[in-house]
């Protein structure tokens, strides 16, 4: 598997060269062209969480900065407060369209790369998602912002948002490349994965594209019967935990 | 080697699991209780999410109290009327519990009902137990032979309506209060993830009356319908029961189980439910613990798209 991922990288980095000369031929102003090494992860029974690479050349001698969104719920925060000396979820301020991942490489420092307003419109960096509440009649400016904080902690403390954006390295003048990890526990959806080419603190060219993260195989299977027939698998649950039982109590008076 | 859990929705090592497996079915084998109190609280300290947790142990138990109940019907030590009348009662308390269950996970409550729940039974049984070993124990050093057995006394709870003759256990008391204890220890099943044994034997023991011989196998067959309904009602409204995570769990359990069960047979019964009782004070403490203890983050992230 690693050869065959290897090679992939290797015919993908073909593929976008090729593609930039062709850019390069055609003299056009505007050449930023990126691609993932793939676009399909599969969560499988093995699966540990995975990397994957982006590649991609540019005609400016801007800096590159990729975000990855992963696929947008709605999350519930919950703020716990101490009754007669017990924690107790007290509090709950939901948010719409949040990231269920979200990560960002850069080939330089984020605040010197643009200006503030620049990285809040494109959302780049964790502290410019645009997180949103719902029904937050009741809470104060900082309080909202205090919930926001603590959404990006607690998705941080799961390895799901970046903490510190990933370097974006260049290897010769025009090709860059950087990794993006994705532990065992993303959320398995559409994500979207943008490349920005920054130059005096401005977006000078942008590319988007997408990258599937699905379960497949026996967990998808499960995960899908468990879900919508759920009558039928909690019968079939039933069913192995009796058959198990029997067969331990046959194997083992036997013994 | 990890496997990925479809319904936790998480990666796990696999031996992690079944050494799990393997550590509580050999308690319970050794000392002859379910290991659902154990199970439950251990899975939620390596991340499983509790709701996860306890749905899935419900479909646990259900496989190891089948082989257990199997045993002690070939040995006749099952009173099938009083198990009905347990089973009827368990039938609904597990209906309640699934539906209190759902009800208190979309008010964002249910980590905290699990823990205190645990905290609340499993402390009172474990002081009860520690103090009635303990004492067993020193009477038997100080008379160094058994102790006579008390018939059973006759409480006013068994003169409730609904009288009925349970042949087996030469009893002639309310089917009220049976199906009121079956319907606790079905709420229990399904809000805590355990059998419930360790609150029916002493209360079919010391409530009922029952003569012991019978208490086990009739309180092993409530609990094999009633895990069995806990798990299937579990699947169809929470989506909580994950066959993988099981099936890990029965394996381990199994085999643990008959290795405890060879060890316990050569330990005295005293000394066994003092230790019994201290493990289950030692869960019991470390949730409370939890409970009080100011946590790292008072924020936390409620499930997605869960409102």
């Amino acid at each position: 598997m690693p050869r065959l991922r290897r090679g992939l990288e290797a015919l993908t980095i073909l593929a976008i060269l090729l593609g930039a000369l062709r850019a390069d031929s055609d003299a056009r102003a505007n050449a930023l062209v990126a691609d993932l090494s793939q676009h399909l992860i599969a969560i499988t029974t093995a699966f540990v969480g995975t990397n994957v690479v982006l590649f991609g050349t540019s005609d400016g001698d801007g800096d590159i900065v990729v975000t990855v969104h992963g696929p947008r719920e709605v999350q519930i925060v919950r703020r716990k407060a101490q009754v007669a000396g017990i924690w107790i979820n007290r509090t709950r301020l939901a948010f719409a369209d949040v990231p269920g991942y979200y990560a960002v490489a850069s080939s330089g420092p984020l605040e010197a790369i643009a200006h503030p307003d620049v990285l809040a419109r494109h959302e780049i960096g964790v502290e410019h998602l645009k997180l949103k509440p719902i029904d937050a009649a009741g809470f104060e400016i900082s309080e909202i912002a205090a919930f926001q904080d603590a959404l990006v902690r607690n998705k941080q403390r799961q390895d799901l948002y970046s903490r510190t954006p990933a370097p974006v390295n260049f290897i010769g003048p025009r090709l860059f490349r950087t990794t993006l990890s994705f532990p065992a526990n993303v959320p398995p959806g559409i994500y979207r994965v943008q490349v920005f080419e920054l130059s005096d603190g401005q977006v000078t060219d942008a590319q988007r594209s997408t990258l599937v993260i699905s379960k497949i195989g026996l967990e998808a299977d499960i995960y899908d019967f468990a879900q919508q027939q759920s009558a039928l698998y909690g019968l079939l649950a039933v069913a192995l935990s009796l058959t198990l039982g029997w067969l331990a109590g046959v194997i083992f008076r036997k013994g | 080697m990890d496997i990925y859990l479809p319904i936790a929705e998480m990666s796990v090592n696999l031996f992690l699991l079944l050494g799990l497996g393997g550590v509580v079915g050999f308690l319970s084998g050794v000392f002859g209780v379910g290991g659902g109190f154990l199970m439950t609280p251990l899975l939620i300290f390596i991340g499983i999410p509790p709701a996860v947790a306890v749905g899935t142990q419900a479909s646990q138990i259900l496989a190891s109290s089948l082989s257990g109940v199997i045993a002690h019907m070939r040995r006749g030590n099952v009173d099938f009327r009083m198990g009905l009348v347990l089973v009827g009662g368990g039938l609904l308390g597990s209906l309640l519990g699934v539906w209190l269950f759902a009800l208190l996970r979309r008010l964002g409550q249910i980590d905290l009902s699990i823990s205190l729940a645990y905290v609340l039974f499993l402390g009172t049984v474990g002081i009860l137990m520690l103090i009635e070993s303990v004492v067993a124990w020193l009477k038997l050093r100080r008379r160094g032979g058994a102790g006579f057995t008390k018939r059973h006394r006759h409480l006013w709870l068994h003169g409730l309506p609904l009288k009925i003759r349970f042949h087996r256990s030469r009893l002639y008391i309310s089917a009220l209060m049976p199906l009121g204890l079956g319907v606790v220890a079905g709420i229990l099943v399904a809000i805590m993830g355990v059998g419930g044994g360790f609150l029916m034997v002493p209360a079919m023991i010391y409530l009922i009356g029952m003569p012991t011989q019978v208490v086990v196998g009739t309180s092993l067959f409530q609990i094999t319908f009633v895990t069995a309904a806990t798990t299937f009602l579990h699947a169809l409204n929470n989506h909580t029961v994950d066959v993988i995570l099981a099936l890990a769990l029965i394996v381990g359990g199994v085999i643990g189980a008959q290795l405890g069960s060879n060890a316990g047979a050569r330990l005295r019964g005293e000394q066994l439910r003092i230790l019994l009782a201290a493990i289950v004070l030692v869960v019991c403490g470390k949730l409370g613990y939890d409970l009080v203890r100011t946590p790292s983050d008072i924020y936390s992230l409620g499930a997605v798209g869960q409102f």
